[in-house]
């Protein structure tokens, strides 16, 4: 199932799915929660049928980018790694989203807020 | 008791070069009257800045990596503090967060070692075999 409806997403690709900012990408794993569907024309289920406004569930496993990478440093200087995990309003993206394991999201959220504390990330709210 | 620090503070964009010159020496010499060392100094450049600072849209970063006491940092920090170009400054301390990095390649140089030596191993009792 998660082979089709990742080969199935290019395809369709519906006009509320925007891509998902920060994060590198990967969405929230939560098939498990959805409730089950009949089998329709795009195949049971396939992605983006919530309806408008309803989340749209990509099945992919996520794993933790700096587990993988062993990226161990996680520095207030090195922005472009801290970006990834920063959404455009600022935000710190969610673990549930990012899939990053607790002690390095606990490390990540640190340098982040150093990073903010010396101009070098945006705060949150409302855009200066 | 002897710490690692980083500096990284914010002048104003429109610092002349030979005035940042003479304020890090300033901030250099009131370190080693304290019996700190400076370790490194690097100017990161003009960079621009995620929000506006005292109606500043850009600033000149620069770090520097110093080894000291708390009362080093206290110095430095109240002179940072009333210098005019300052429009920001942050301390981090960097020792700890150090020895877990080297703890971690360590551990993991030594396995690398293991795996390469047996690899070694393998292969010699194999080349032989090659050869023959």
């Amino acid at each position: 199932m998660a082979e089709e409806t990742r080969t199935a997403a290019p395809s369709e690709t519906p006009s509320g799915d925007r891509p998902f900012s920060g994060g590198g990408g990967d969405r929230p794993d939560r098939g498990e929660r959805r409730p089950p569907r009949s089998a329709g024309p795009g195949g049971p289920g396939g992605r983006g049928e919530g309806g408008p406004g309803g989340r749209k569930y990509f099945r992919r496993k996520k794993v933790c980018k700096f587990c993988v990478e062993k990226i161990e440093a996680i520095n207030y200087k090195d922005i472009r790694l801290l970006a990834q995990f920063v959404a455009e309003s600022g935000k710190i993206v969610p673990r549930r989203l990012t899939g990053v394991c607790t002690p390095h999201q606990r490390r990540l959220s640190t340098a982040i807020k150093q990073a903010r504390n010396i101009a070098l990330l945006p705060f949150a709210g409302r855009a200066s | 008791m002897n710490r690692t620090y980083e500096l990284m503070f914010i002048v104003r964009p429109d610092m002349p070069e030979e005035d940042q010159d003479k304020l890090i020496s300033t901030l250099e010499s009131a370190v080693t009257s304290t019996g700190g060392q400076v370790k490194n100094v690097e100017r990161m450049g003009k960079r621009h800045l995620a929000y506006i600072v005292r109606k500043f849209r850009d600033g000149i970063y620069i770090l520097l990596t110093v080894e000291g006491s708390g009362g080093l940092i206290h110095e430095l920090e109240r002179r940072l503090r009333v210098s005019e170009p300052v429009i920001k400054f942050l301390t981090v301390r960097v020792d700890e967060e150090q020895k877990r990095l080297d703890k971690i390649k360590a551990i993991r140089d030594a396995r690398r070692k293991t795996s390469t030596a047996a690899a070694a191993a393998e292969a010699a009792g194999e080349a032989p075999a090659v050869t023959a």
